[in-house]
């Protein structure tokens, strides 16, 4: 029941889909270009950061992720052909949920284990060299 | 909640909530959907390993850390080799398009190519660290590194004997719907797998070597 108001603007568009063949999301020679030229771009760069070591390593991170995150969509775009219109809207809900999911495990497994690392060793090293 | 009745069919006036028959679908009308769920759920899979590998990337216990192993011009490589597999398989696809089997088969060839390299690279990538006795036994950060960039090469083996049955199939039966759905399918999964090791080079190599 309550799935239906959250695709109900994507319902009229695609009431037909039923009607002829499977609908398949295509692509284009030109969008596989532009996303093949902005995957290379999205790769060199972070590979050049890292192997040159330009900025420090605070920087360099917080870019290299940037890029990461962008490439992510780059090809999910004009690779993956993902918009809100694919199978009526349930792929991009999907998507959406798993990359919540995807989202609270990682920040959540990180949050956690840091903490207990700190917590669970009260030793400074000079204390654990005298215990040892 | 009254008002909605989706499924509803009417019978003059009457809403019918029992269909006398199935309502008509194509053959394979939910194929796409049902892979991209599966595909998702692969996602966790992976968002677990990544999990795993982040908390443990770096408890050396002693051994080697990103600094001494990593290769990064190898890396480079290899993620070259697999980002020109995902455009060639593009091709592949826009041939298909328009029906032209032999070209597809040429593309789905070279994509095989490419796929296969990036295999044997990181063959060669894991049996030089274990030579180098870097082996999963020897930390967590390697048991987690082994298990996630391990996984991720699994799934492109897969995908690769995937393709070949694919290439069998084409050649045999031609480019009838059914094999168009599956290559598809084949489709999304490789390029999904180019978006994991998106996260793969970034996250485990380029930001365990930054400095």
């Amino acid at each position: 029941m309550s799935a239906t108001p959250a695709t109900h603007g994507t319902d009229h568009a695609h009431a037909h889909d039923d009607h002829h063949e499977a609908e398949m999301p295509h692509g284009s020679f030109k969008g596989y270009m532009i996303g093949f030229i902005l995957s290379v771009i999205l790769t060199a760069i972070p590979f050049a950061l890292v192997m040159t070591g330009v900025l420090d390593r605070s920087t360099t991170v917080v870019a290299i992720l940037a890029m990461a995150v962008v490439q992510i969509f780059v090809h999910m775009v004009y690779f993956l052909h993902m918009n809100f219109k694919v199978e009526g809207g349930w792929s991009m809900l999907a998507l959406i949920f798993t990359v919540v999911f995807v989202l609270i495990t990682l920040a959540g497994s990180i949050w956690v284990m840091y903490h207990m690392n700190t917590n669970m060793m009260p030793m400074s090293p000079a204390a654990m060299a005298q215990s040892g | 909640m009254s008002t909605t009745t989706p499924n509803a069919f009417y019978d003059g006036d009457r809403p019918l909530f029992h269909l006398p028959e199935e309502p008509h679908h194509p053959e394979g009308h939910s194929t796409m959907l049902g892979f991209w769920l599966y595909l998702m759920s692969d996602c966790l899979l992976f968002a677990a390993l990544f999990a795993m590998y982040a908390t443990a990337s770096h408890s050396y216990g002693g051994g080697p850390g990103q600094h001494q192993l990593f290769e990064l011009p190898l890396v480079a490589l290899n993620t070259t080799m697999l980002l020109l597999s995902s455009i060639t398989y593009g091709f592949a696809m826009l041939f298909m398009e328009q029906g032209k089997k032999g070209a597809t088969l040429a593309w789905l060839a070279i994509t095989g190519l490419f796929g296969a390299s990036f295999i044997g690279i990181e063959l060669y990538e894991f049996s030089h660290l274990i030579h180098e006795g870097a082996t999963p036994q020897s930390s967590a950060f390697l048991s987690s590194f082994f298990a996630l960039v391990g996984t991720h090469g699994l799934h492109v083996t897969v995908g690769l004997i995937w393709l070949v049955t694919l290439m069998v199939q084409v050649s045999k039966k031609g480019l009838i719907q059914a094999n168009k759905r599956r290559l598809m399918c084949l489709s999304m999964f490789w390029h999904f797998l180019d978006v994991v090791w998106i996260g793969v080079f970034t996250f485990v190599y380029l930001m365990g070597v930054a400095q």
